[in-house]
């Protein structure tokens, strides 16, 4: 298990390999379909202190607003990670972005933007809400909460050994690739016989 | 003439949605530790299972939900003749809006033209709830939660399928199934489990896929045909390897639910309703006197 502190360099990123657990601890900004349209199409300053070595966390949370008007995280697991695929590769390199955190993982498109500005795909455990929510200790601040909804606005929040695989690293290797050939040819030989 | 107390039933329709978030039913997580048996010590698939029964027991003790997608409301009642359908629908609502209060929901529903989410999980089309009228003297209120991850990855097929290969039978739906579930990968959240919609106009075939998943993990189909058919499928979809999570593994789908109704001569279609491994269901029976028992 490798532990990694936010914030994080390119160097330590890029030493980072497929199949590698690891546990994150500091501060990183959850971000999903609306918040990645809205980046593309406006690319704010006020996210480059928050996103720069970094990472982006592909999440809708259920939260609690509590009364002194603090947040706090009641299930945080992981949304799919492709709708992004759009997007990611230059949001990342654009806000120097060291690591998304979705499942599912991601395209061409994404892998090659991981080689080309420094940075990994981390898989989290779908449906493991109850638990990585407990990885969540603060909630620093959100952003854009009326524009976007609950599940769809920036949550800035601090996470300590928050648990997760490295399944696309920045030196080409996606464990979906390999994982989706052998299924291939599985399907291949039980469709035409 | 069936009467029941709204206020009352309001809370038991509450506390509906709170197992159904939290508390995953003994079907399931039978399965799943079935799965976790079976991969092998140090594995990845191994620790995943591990990682989801922890999940699972955290979710119920601390009564918060299991996933923090906490999908579509499906609702399927059955009433008594003459139970007004209205009053219930809105009933479904309050308690909806009020699960959300208590974090037991997320505010899951979008207007599609504006992008506004309405904040109460309330909307046009949400909750989904279907309504029967039944011979039995009670209310029973079936709710499955499901995500949008797998019902992404959810699909129907029109046979003949040429690219597959697959014909106008049951073979035919076989592969259509195979390669549904290849190109789903991990992305419904696996290990699975299929609802299958043989048959129908595309809206009814959909909606019959779905209705497969109110099945226990643990029974039989009643056509022998589509029997042998889940079995076969189950074990042949194990051997590609996806995974938990996509991960690889023994296990890519729980179970394989089948049901067909009739087509028109033209149509043949296939919907595969793809669950996610968090298969919250849960069901509660009101009976005359008010009172009420869950499952």
């Amino acid at each position: 298990m490798i532990k990694l502190q936010l914030p994080i360099s390119e160097a330590a990123i890029r030493e980072l390999k497929m199949g590698d657990e690891v546990l994150i601890s500091g501060l990183m900004v959850t971000a999903r379909d609306a918040a990645h349209k809205y980046i593309h199409e406006n690319w704010p300053d006020w996210l480059k202190p928050i996103m720069e070595n970094s990472m982006i966390y592909h999440c809708g949370p259920v939260v609690k607003k509590h009364e002194d008007g603090s947040w706090s995280f009641v299930a945080a697991g992981p949304t799919t990670s492709i709708r992004e695929e759009p997007y990611e590769a230059a949001v990342m390199e654009y806000y120097k972005v060291r690591a998304v955190i979705g499942k599912g993982g991601m395209g061409e498109k994404t892998l090659a933007g991981l080689a080309k500005s420094g940075g990994v795909y981390l898989h989290a455990i779908g449906g493991l809400a109850a638990s990585l929510a407990k990885s969540v200790v603060k909630v620093k601040d959100v952003y854009m909460l009326e524009e976007l909804g609950v599940p769809e606005a920036f949550w800035h929040i601090e996470v300590k050994e928050f648990p997760a695989v490295v399944t696309m690293d920045s030196h080409g290797g996606s464990l979906h690739k390999s994982i989706k050939a052998h299924s291939d040819e599985v399907a291949k030989k039980l469709i035409f016989g | 003439m069936f009467q029941y107390d709204e206020r009352k039933l309001k809370d038991q329709l509450l506390e509906l949605i709170r197992l159904a978030a939290t508390d995953l039913p003994k079907d399931v997580v039978e399965s799943i530790q079935a799965a976790h048996t079976d991969e092998p010590e140090g594995s990845a698939a191994k620790s995943v299972f591990g990682m989801i029964l922890k999940n699972i027991e955290l979710a119920r003790a601390e009564s918060t939900p299991i996933c923090q997608d906490t999908g579509t409301n499906i609702y399927l009642v059955y009433i008594p003749e003459g139970v007004g359908m209205r009053k219930l629908t809105s009933l479904i609502k309050e308690a909806t809006a009020e699960a959300v209060d208590k974090s037991y929901l997320r505010p899951n529903a979008v207007d599609s033209l504006t992008g506004k989410n309405s904040g109460n999980n309330i909307g046009e089309g949400q909750p989904f709830i279907h309504f029967e009228e039944w011979d039995n003297d009670f209310i029973e209120f079936k709710l499955m939660l499901k995500g949008g991850g797998c019902e992404n990855v959810s699909t129907q097929y029109k046979l003949p399928d040429v690219g597959l290969g697959a014909g106008r039978d049951l073979d035919g739906v076989y592969k259509v199934i195979v390669d549904a579930v290849n190109q789903a990968q991990g992305l419904g959240c696996a290990p699975g489990i299929l609802g299958i919609g043989i048959g129908g106009d595309r809206a009814a075939s959909h909606l019959g896929a779905k209705t497969q998943l109110f099945r226990k993990m643990t029974d039989t189909n009643s056509n022998p045909d589509l029997a042998v058919l889940e079995t076969k499928l189950k074990g042949d979809l194990n051997k590609l390897g996806v995974g938990p999570m996509g991960f690889g593994g023994n296990t890519t789908v729980m179970g394989v639910k089948m049901g067909s109704m009739h087509r028109l001569p033209a149509s043949f279609f296939v919907s595969i309703s793809y669950m996610c491994w968090a298969y919250r269901r849960h069901s509660m029976t009101l009976n005359i006197k008010g009172e009420v028992s869950y499952d």
